[in-house]
């Protein structure tokens, strides 16, 4: 018989939206982050270091990238002859067929998937935070509360509680009421969006509320849990914790990767992050050259001057060219005499010679300001910017652009640029 | 593909000096993040050659670790996939392999019970890279009995610590001399072979009878007049590791351009073990020109026309120049080394000072690691 105490469901169907052209093509969980990795290696690799080896990944929009990113999951040793990672799509069902509407719903839709494995508990995972957490002290901490429910809280400053599902605990840590995106929050512990169910318990819970459109973790299930008096728990979390929900803490998060000795530490043997590497040949740093306060990922080929900024693999970087405070994407190429400033250049991108980018006075974006700010110039995948080009800050570009699209070769900052077509 | 692979890696090589002490020829590490082997099993897999056999012997603990899973060169397959063969005792012989002819003897089954028409055989120590479908076209086009892949080299090469090929027009080889003195030409031998299985049995079978063991020396020296004996000429880059110095040479062509952009970025590429290290790492203080930086690397220091291989760490204030550096080595700060290779896993104590003077210093030292 088949049998995993626990295994693990990944909600890696968001589109991310506020990550605006970065997540264009891509889900928000096949984002490049830290130079070679991607979002989902983080819960890929808590899962296989905590002893889960049974992952459920749940896709919906635009899963190409990440289907070949995950593949049959070699580089997380996720290939088993029993559980191992398995796609979750949505599929066609002889009656109602329909996409994933709700985060639970997702999970609803493939009881059949998770009943295979004859779980005891099943843990809910979401595949757009950067931390390194062990999921088995958790389940001994659900355990050990005799709990059916745990949630994975983490202190954050009272300022900042309103923008998170807040939850009320006693002194057991055991949660008495919750409250979302409160104004007036009554406790800090913010909900990380991991939670680990007993599984008769979730099962349940799936079924009954199945009716409920747009069924959500946050706004039914965990309300319904709460109703039912199941023993819900808050397991506090003390350790770093990114949520890379928008460009400016997405920019944040790889930022914090340059300092000396990270909150966020790669280079510790315990608890290694696996990905799926493309390219394998060392980075060569030409003469006149400087690289500093930076991390480059393999093969890239480094001619130019780059401060303060995380290169992925496979990128070029012309002579003359000076990148201070960005993120470049793997197998991006950059032209010689180029400036960037403060730029984040998504994938596979071309960027001519003698190209200014991020440099101007800082002006709200014209279409989506609540995307595109803090001064940062975002550029989407496989786009093209034309040589002798200067662009402003709080900028986007995406798609083929050509001289023609740079009036008196510029574009100023605030500006939106969206060309179809790939190159 | 109708051919299964050998890949020769047992040898060992005093010329190699303290470098041997740790790992076969064939584990060497080369150009930041390859093995030598890599480049034969890449080129064999890339040929769509699905069955190899690695014969190892020397040293081989680093080897085979290397080897321990066959997925990154793509051989976990159900046909074929990639077998390590170190010598075993039985009933029959409890000798070391003797030579190469003698190692490919004492596993005689595993090609008596393949059914391949065909054998490549290559060493393990070449740095190259090769589409074997066009070398077994042009055996078979030659209705040789064996073809010998051949290069010339550089007039200023020093030749004669390899096999020289002498080839008549239609390039059947005419003289093959193992490490002569004078060397009559320029043209090597590459230690790759191709030869008809049955024929590879019946040779290497008659070879043990007479208490031969040489590959080389007992059956190519041998039988060249004889047998349908041709080169093969290579026209790519090739080099093989043999010699401290050779070591040395063929990292630091990895510096050049040309030679980067062929093996790393023009089809096919060459495959390796897989070490999930994250991204190098450039610190304030950081000076690098001219250098190929592996992942896994912290620095902090200048290093300038130089190799660093996997997981380096380069102390404040150091200068390093000329120099390769092996796989997880420490450098504490305030060092000067200078046309040394630094063996894997050393630890060099800081304020100290290492320069090769009369060419390559090779360094073990294993300071104290986190008293610096």
């Amino acid at each position: 018989m088949v049998k995993k105490e626990m295994i693990a469901m990944l909600l890696a169907g968001g589109q991310g939206s506020r990550l605006g052209v970065l997540t264009t093509k891509v889900a928000k969980p096949a984002v490049s982050f830290g130079g070679k990795y991607r979002i989902i290696d983080f819960p890929l690799s808590n899962c296989i270091n905590s002893g889960v080896d049974t992952v459920g990944v749940l896709t919906q929009y635009q899963p190409l990238r990440l289907n070949t990113h995950i593949g049959i999951g070699i580089p997380w040793d996720l290939d088993r002859n029993i559980g191992g990672v398995t796609i979750l799509p949505p599929f066609e069902k002889s009656v109602s067929s329909e996409w994933y509407t709700g985060t639970a719903n997702a999970i609803y839709q493939n009881i059949e998937y998770m009943d295979s494995f004859n779980p005891d508990y099943v843990l809910i995972l979401s595949g757009d935070h950067i931390y390194k957490m062990d999921y088995g002290v958790m389940l001994d901490f659900h355990k050990s509360m005799d709990a059916t429910v745990t949630i994975a809280v983490m202190p954050v400053p009272y300022e900042e509680a309103g923008r998170f599902g807040i939850m009320i605990t006693d002194e057991d840590k055991r949660i008495t009421d919750f409250e979302e995106k409160p104004d007036h929050p009554r406790s800090n512990l913010a909900s990380m969006g991991i939670y680990i169910f007993s599984w008769h318990v979730l099962r349940d819970a799936l079924i009954a509320q199945s009716d409920q459109p747009n069924l959500d973790f946050g706004k039914h299930i965990i309300p319904y849990c709460h109703e039912k008096k199941e023993r819900m728990y808050a397991y506090e979390f003390n350790s770093y914790w990114k949520d890379v929900g928008t460009l400016n803490s997405y920019w944040e998060a790889n930022m914090e990767l340059i300092d000396i000795i990270p909150d966020f530490n790669l280079y510790e043997e315990y608890w290694r992050i696996y990905t799926k590497s493309d390219t394998l040949p060392p980075q060569y740093i030409s003469t006149d050259s400087v690289v500093e306060r930076c991390i480059i990922g393999e093969g890239s080929d480094i001619a130019g001057k780059v401060y303060n900024s995380v290169i992925g693999c496979g990128v070029t970087i012309g002579k003359d060219t000076i990148i201070r405070d960005s993120i470049i994407m793997n197998e991006t190429v950059i032209g010689e005499g180029c400036e960037i400033y403060k730029g984040i250049v998504a994938e596979n991108v071309t960027i001519g010679d003698h190209v200014k980018l991020g440099f101007g006075d800082e002006v709200t974006n014209e279409t989506d300001p609540h995307i595109y700010n803090h001064g940062i110039a975002t550029v989407g995948e496989r786009s093209v910017i034309p040589p002798g080009v200067s662009i402003g800050k709080n900028i986007v570009i995406s798609g083929v652009t050509t001289a023609k699209d740079y009036p008196g070769g510029r574009l100023e900052s605030g500006k939106t640029l969206i060309r179809g077509g790939d190159k | 593909m109708r051919a299964l692979g050998i890949i020769l890696a047992g040898g060992n090589n005093f010329r190699m000096k303290e470098l041997s002490q740790k790992r076969a020829i064939a584990a060497m590490p080369i150009a930041g993040s390859y093995r030598a082997i890599d480049f034969s099993l890449s080129s064999m897999t890339n040929s769509h050659v699905q069955k190899v056999a690695v014969f190892t012997q020397f040293n081989a603990r680093s080897l085979n670790a290397h080897l321990s899973s066959s997925k990154w060169w793509d051989f976990g397959r159900k046909q074929g996939g990639l077998f390590v063969f170190t010598p075993i005792m039985t009933n029959e012989s409890s000798y070391w392999y003797r030579g190469t002819a003698d190692a490919i003897y004492q596993n005689i089954d595993f090609l008596k019970n393949s059914h391949e028409p065909y054998v490549i055989i290559a060493s393990g120590d070449g740095i190259y890279k090769m589409d074997f479908n066009k070398l077994l076209e042009y055996h078979i086009e030659k209705k040789a009995d064996i073809t010998v892949v051949c290069k010339d080299m550089d007039k200023d090469e020093d030749v004669e610590r390899y096999g020289i090929i002498k080839m008549a027009r239609d390039n059947r080889i005419e003289d093959f001399e193992e490490k002569p003195v004078v060397a009559k030409t320029n043209t090597v031998s590459c230690g790759i072979y191709v030869i008809r299985r049955r024929q590879l049995i019946e040779l290497i079978e008659k070879c043990a009878e007479e208490d031969r063991y040489d590959f080389v020396r007992d059956i190519l020296i041998r039988y060249k007049d004889l047998r349908r004996i041709y080169g093969y000429k290579l026209k790519d880059y090739w080099r093989n590791i043999a010699t401290v110095d050779d070591y040395y040479r063929t990292n630091m062509d990895f510096l050049k351009p040309e030679v980067r952009n062929y093996f790393f970025k023009t089809y096919p590429d060459v495959y390796s073990k897989v070490d999930d290290l994250p991204p190098a790492k450039y610190n304030v203080g950081a000076n690098i020109r001219n250098s190929l930086i592996s992942s896994g690397c912290i620095i902090n220091g200048t290093v300038e026309d130089s190799i660093l291989f996997k997981k380096v760490f380069v102390g404040n204030n150091c200068y390093i120049k000329n120099s390769i550096i092996l796989n997880d080595v420490y450098i504490g700060d305030n060092v000067h080394i200078e046309n040394c290779i630094i063996e894997s896993r050393c630890t060099i104590n800081r304020d100290s000072y290492y320069k090769g003077e009369n060419g390559i210093r090779v360094l073990t030292e294993t300071g104290d690691r986190y008293g610096v």
